[in-house]
């Protein structure tokens, strides 16, 4: 097993109770920040951290922090992110369920850090009894003295609160996260201002994902310039990976950034492999939005160097042959998974998830689901491949969130490397409709 | 003031100023269409995406292209920004996708529409659409409902510019009126059924650029071009009694407020002319009108036009004939 900060304790009984997880040094790097640093000190040291956004788009987590405009007699705040909805990421749901004192603890560095003194966590609604799980943690943190006034005695004082939304994945985005947090319909707003200059009630506000908070203790606790020896040069640090699919063993593992794709796969301490013996076909690695790679383009990238698990190198070759790193929602498909319907799976999903307030993605995403819906139950047409790449380009990029972008780049990548498979969709109508392609062919190499 | 070039016009405007109303100062071809934002309702904007422009250099600072098209309604200006509008490929494919995608779900039902003649739906489509839809799936449907005993809400037609929305929060006291569902489910809904009660509730048939939302009184009457629009005013306690009054012969078939070029109520004494539900409804009788003449209308719809031609998106000088 590799090295683990953010995991050291999971497997800890009573790690999620206050007592236990101060015995094993919990709340360190809170007593370390507030006693001995001053905000600029925890800002100054996360950026040299190199941290980059553990959510999805992998922005500079201290370039962020420093965004935030600071007028006098305006309150800021700092949210929480924990409406982790996208298809196949599941590790925040792991961390809060388990470790609920390390977001707090995170997120009281950060808060500090960012001078904020009420801070908020939203989580979504399917994550109930995680909510539960918060609230009992954050009410023994406020009886021990790390939140409330006064923290420490150090004169910092920081409300904490969670607040569930109502189940939906556009509330992910973090100006939607922020309207629904307001009471209203979880809308993505217009962008500039962004939430840096005027977000919750209008104020100033940074809106980060659960890891990435969480991420802050360790580089508190150890200093950043013993942070940046971890990963690569891009990308410093360890990364939650929540790996699901066909593989042997799957699950939430923390790996160095930096560590082979192969090597993730297949190692004894990781996945295992493919279950049941089959083949690998295609892999997403970073949540279902992100591009999907055809077997060829996993282990090695295109120029034929070996793939790794960084934000660079799942990049490397743009979306012609790369991918993203994203947030760490890997999904393995066997030789017997069909991309197609996969492909309408996720296009139902952003398309039942689309907040329809702009026109290229309510109609856009609905129109691509029933498309693909019909070339998967064979009754698509050969220009309705053409048809599905057009309204793609439509889409992407012209609409108010990356939503629109997210739900185009799944279909895009998958006609880019399945061409051949939807093609057959096509031409077989009878046998797409009762038999599973990817039984009938085998992987496409 | 600001510099910026907007299709190789250039003009200075004031700073703040959103590039889709620097260009309307300009007018002509270089506005960009804007189905969505009403410059009237605080908010609006950004939605429908019809008003895509391309930003070929951010600012004199910062000269670098912007990556992505822009909503022009709800960027604003930076001294020394260039933008593309007509004359951009971006723009006219990002546009035509667009279009696409407002009539893929649109009913074909012109013919029987009391929008139709003065539609901005049409106008686009007329502009940037294609000839035949690509869409071959079964059309999203609903019922047609009451809002109110005056106002008909069609929503096969509805695009969600969320103009309404706008109109019923910030002209009428209380908030009855809203979005419910989401994606394409998403319609337009007074919360469960309740009708808006409101002396101006009337005005958001005026915003619609479509015919989701109709005139009770008027429907089916007559189709507007068979009407002469005059400007009128009346001595009205609730609003400011300036409308136009569509009559045929001697009779009054519908009351509007008046609007201009872009489609938006006029500002008249420096406040936004909307007009109240008395003066809409129920005032239909010549006689309590001051009819002032006749309105010059702007014939920026296709069929007050009376003039059809080849469809072309690239043949612009179906435009602008007064």
């Amino acid at each position: 097993m590799g090295r683990k900060l953010l995991l050291e304790h999971i497997d800890v009984p009573g790690i999620e109770t206050f007592e236990v997880y101060r015995q094993k040094g919990g709340y360190r790097s809170v007593e370390k920040a507030l006693k001995s640093m001053s905000p600029d000190e925890v800002v100054e040291e996360v950026k040299k951290s190199g941290l980059r956004g553990r959510g999805g788009a992998g922005f500079p987590t201290g370039m962020k922090w420093s965004f935030l405009a600071k007028p006098e007699g305006v309150p800021r705040y700092l949210l929480c992110n924990a409406d982790e909805s996208e298809p196949g990421t599941f590790k925040d749901r792991y961390l809060m369920q388990y470790l609920p004192h390390l977001l707090i603890e995170g997120m009281i560095v950060s808060s500090f850090a960012l001078g904020t003194n009420l801070s908020y966590i939203y989580i979504r609604g399917e994550y109930l009894f995680v909510l539960e799980i918060l609230e009992k943690a954050i009410a023994e943190a406020y009886a021990n003295g790390f939140l409330g006034k006064n923290i420490l005695g150090t004169g910092y004082d920081l409300d904490l609160r969670v607040s569930p939304g109502g189940g939906a994945y556009i509330c992910g985005e973090e100006t939607a996260l922020i309207e629904s947090l307001e009471g209203k319909r979880g809308n993505p707003r217009i962008k500039p201002p962004f939430p840096a200059v005027k977000g919750l009630w209008g104020c100033p506000t940074v809106v980060n994902n659960v890891e990435s908070l969480a991420t802050v203790v360790p580089i508190i606790n150890m200093g950043a310039d013993e942070y940046v020896k971890i990963g690569t040069e891009q990308s410093r640090g360890t990364k939650l990976i929540s790996a699901c699919g066909n593989l042997e063993r799957p699950g939430v593992y923390e790996i160095d950034l930096g560590l082979s794709v192969e090597e993730f796969i297949y190692g004894d301490d990781w996945c295992r492999g493919i279950k049941n013996g089959k083949q690998l076909k295609a892999l997403v690695p970073g949540g279902s939005s992100v591009p999907i790679l055809p077997t060829h383009l996993i282990t090695k990238t295109a120029n034929g160097d070996t793939r790794f698990m960084s934000y660079e190198s799942l990049s490397d070759g743009g979306f012609a042959s790369g991918s993203m790193l994203g947030s760490g929602g890997f999904i393995a498909f066997d030789e017997d998974q069909c991309i197609v319907r996969n492909t309408w799976n996720f296009t139902r999903f952003y398309a039942h998830e689309s907040c329809g307030q702009c026109s290229p993605c309510r109609e856009g995403t609905a129109w691509m689901e029933k498309v693909l819906w019909r070339i998967e139950n064979g009754e698509g047409t050969m220009e309705d491949i053409a048809l599905l790449e057009d309204i793609n380009k439509k889409i992407e990029g012209n609409t108010i969130c990356p939503l629109g972008d997210a739900a185009a780049w799944p279909v895009a990548s998958a006609i880019r490397h399945f061409r051949e498979e939807f093609e057959w969709h096509i031409k077989h109508p009878q046998e797409a409709m009762s038999r599973n392609y990817g039984l009938l062919k085998g992987a496409t190499v | 003031m600001v510099k910026v070039t907007i299709d190789g016009v250039e003009i200075e405007v004031e700073e703040g100023t959103t590039i889709l109303n620097a260009a309307r100062q300009v007018g002509g071809d270089i506005v960009p269409p804007a189905m969505c934002y009403y410059s009237k309702l605080e908010g609006s904007g950004g939605k429908c995406r019809t008003c895509l422009v391309e930003v070929a250099a951010g600012s004199e600072k910062d000269p670098r292209p912007m990556p992505k098209l822009v909503a022009s309604c709800s960027t604003q200006v930076q001294h020394g920004m260039i933008v593309k509008n007509a004359s951009s490929e971006r723009v006219k494919t990002g546009r035509a996708g667009v279009t696409e995608f407002l009539l893929a779900n649109h009913p074909l039902d012109c013919p029987i529409c009391d929008q139709a003649g003065e539609c901005h739906l049409q106008d686009l489509g007329f502009e940037h659409g294609k000839e035949a839809t690509r869409y071959r799936e079964e059309r999203r449907t609903f019922d047609p409902i009451d809002i109110g005993d005056k106002i008909k809400l069609h929503m096969n037609r509805c695009i969600l510019c969320y103009r309404c929305v706008y109109t019923a929060n910030q002209i009428t006291d209380q908030r009855v009126h809203g979005v419910m569902h989401r994606g394409s489910h998403a319609e337009i809904s007074t919360y469960i059924e309740k009708a808006i009660d409101n002396d101006f509730s009337g005005n958001v048939i005026d915003v619609c650029p479509v015919g989701a939302l109709t005139d009770k009184t008027f429907r089916f009457k007559s189709r507007v071009w068979f009407l002469k629009p005059m400007d009128a005013h009346r001595d009205c306690p609730t609003c400011s009694g300036k409308a136009v009054v569509w009559m045929f012969g001697n009779e009054i078939y519908r009351v509007t407020a008046r609007k201009d070029k872009y489609g938006e109520i006029e500002t008249i004494d420096g406040k936004t002319a909307w007009i109240c539900n008395t003066c809409r409804f129920e005032t239909k009788e010549v006689d309590k009108w001051n009819v002032e003449g006749p309105r010059l209308i702007n014939r920026h719809s296709v069929i007050s036009q009376n003039h059809y031609t080849l469809q072309n998106p690239l043949n612009n000088n179906t435009k602008n004939i007064q």
